[in-house]
């Protein structure tokens, strides 16, 4: 074992059945109530209110943009025109699928009901996830945000593993895991921390929903291997590209979103301000993720759709810390706190507060053993 | 609107017609109170997950929230709104 590796922190227990889930419990941390900055109901009320028009306009760009993209990727097939074509689609859709599957998930970016959950079962194909079992661990998530043994989409498990971080961005890794998911959901198991978070009632959803996923990947094979044994060539990988694929090769831009939500932040703790980060980025990176790099604002009003968090931001910002002002500068401050969580246990990057802004609340944080520095 | 009594707390809501209703004040998904959240038409939606009940009747309409609230009679006299808490 390396030096550097037998120091590492020891490594918590994250899943949903195990001793930290028992501790977060007990302490008092799960489905606790959150702190929140003071916003009249009146104002509460208006940011809150559902329209149909942003988020149709945004599905009708992004559902254009896939068909332009992928129609110049196949136009241009076999010259090196075609790959920018590729590249584009595959953000469209490996990245972009994110915030809609997240948005609609929620059930905030429509008014209207079926528009939410048609835009959500196709992102949650695109982005390899069974809609039926996220629908609940991000129900989870947040209830009990960050909360080892409770939140069942922590991405920054510790110790952290930085390769496994870097290849992240490949969607490799990750692409290949959420496929195993649906094959096995399909196969009719679920997972012990599913059975954990989803309703019994639920349960066969997801093994229907894991099916009719898992269908269309297969049909998108049997064509490419069709296309294969048809003499077809390198063309055979078009419906790859198309479908599937660029869950892998376009997920870059999500991971970069992503990882910035809860990186280097606290664990174990009832203030979205300790576990939450705020970034601001530039006006495509924004449309693409739907304006969740507002996250402490979304995790502290979740009900506030995506196209008013900039005003829900304006109006609470006196209480948060200072977001960080561009995506490099934030994982500047990811990467600098996540190399010392590495190696010093209950370590987390504490943001100074504006003066005038009410204290952090900490009171149960300390309640978990495993959270404290002996 | 929040109201708390005798250890208990519910939620009152007037419809678009001007009549009232009382639910239980708490999602039956994770315990938030529906107070702070948005109703829509007959839909009282909870302002962490966006569960959904009609609060005429109780029953769910939105995962998360899958079990339905308890309802109680409310209606008005001399101004003010009255509950008959079971």
């Amino acid at each position: 074992m390396a030096l550097s590796e037998a120091r590492l922190v020891p490594a918590r227990d994250y899943s949903l059945t195990g001793r930290s889930a028992k501790a977060a419990i007990e302490s008092g941390l799960s489905a606790a109530e959150w702190y929140h900055t003071d916003v009249s109901r009146k104002e509460m009320k208006e940011l809150m209110q559902r329209l149909d028009g942003p988020a149709i306009r945004d599905t009708i760009l992004w559902l254009m943009l896939h068909v332009v993209f992928a129609a110049g990727g196949i136009w241009f097939w076999g010259s090196w025109i075609a790959v920018p074509f590729w590249l584009a689609y595959g953000v469209l859709y490996g990245s972009a699928c994110d915030s809609r599957w997240h948005e609609c998930g929620h059930g905030t970016a429509f008014r209207t009901r079926w528009m939410n959950d048609f835009v959500y079962h196709i992102a949650s194909f695109q982005v390899l996830r069974n809609p039926v079992n996220w629908r609940w661990s991000h129900a989870r998530h947040h209830t009990d945000t960050i909360i080892v043994g409770r939140d069942a989409e922590i991405v920054w498990m510790h110790p952290v593993k930085m390769a496994l971080k870097a290849l992240a961005f490949t969607g490799m890794i990750d692409s290949w895991a959420s496929l195993k998911v649906l094959a096995r959901n399909a196969m009719g198991q679920l997972s012990d921390d599913e059975k954990d978070y989803i309703p019994q009632s639920e349960q066969p959803k997801a093994v229907l929903w894991a099916r009719v996923h898992m269908g269309i990947h297969a049909l998108t094979a049997v064509v490419t291997l069709w296309m294969l044994a048809t003499g077809m060539g390198w063309k055979a990988a078009i419906p790859f590209l198309l479908i599937g694929g660029p869950r892998v090769y376009g997920c870059w831009h999500m991971v970069m979103t992503g990882l910035l939500q809860h990186g280097g932040l606290a664990e174990d703790v009832l203030d979205h301000r300790l576990n939450s980060r705020t970034v601001y980025m530039n006006a495509v990176t924004r449309w693409l993720y739907w304006n969740m790099n507002y996250h402490v604002e979304h995790h502290m009003f979740p009900m506030v759709p995506y196209h008013a968090l900039p005003q829900l931001h304006a109006a609470i910002r006196h209480d948060l810390p200072e977001p960080n002002p561009s995506i490099w500068h934030a994982y500047r401050e990811v990467w600098q706190a996540v190399l010392r969580q590495r190696h010093e246990k209950g370590y987390y990057l504490k943001r100074e507060l504006p003066p005038g802004a009410q204290p952090y609340r900490l009171e149960l944080h300390e309640a978990v053993p495993e959270r404290t520095h002996a | 609107m929040r109201w708390d009594h005798d250890g208990r707390t519910f939620a009152i809501y007037r419809s678009p017609e001007g009549a009232f209703f009382c639910t239980d004040g708490l999602c039956s998904h994770e315990q938030v109170h529906l107070a702070g959240g948005l109703v829509r038409d007959v839909l009282s939606e909870c302002p962490k997950q966006n569960g959904q009940f009609d609060y005429r009747t109780g029953e769910a309409k939105r995962a998360p929230a899958c079990n339905r609230l308890a309802i109680y009679p409310a209606r008005v006299e001399g101004g003010q709104v009255m509950v008959e808490v079971t």
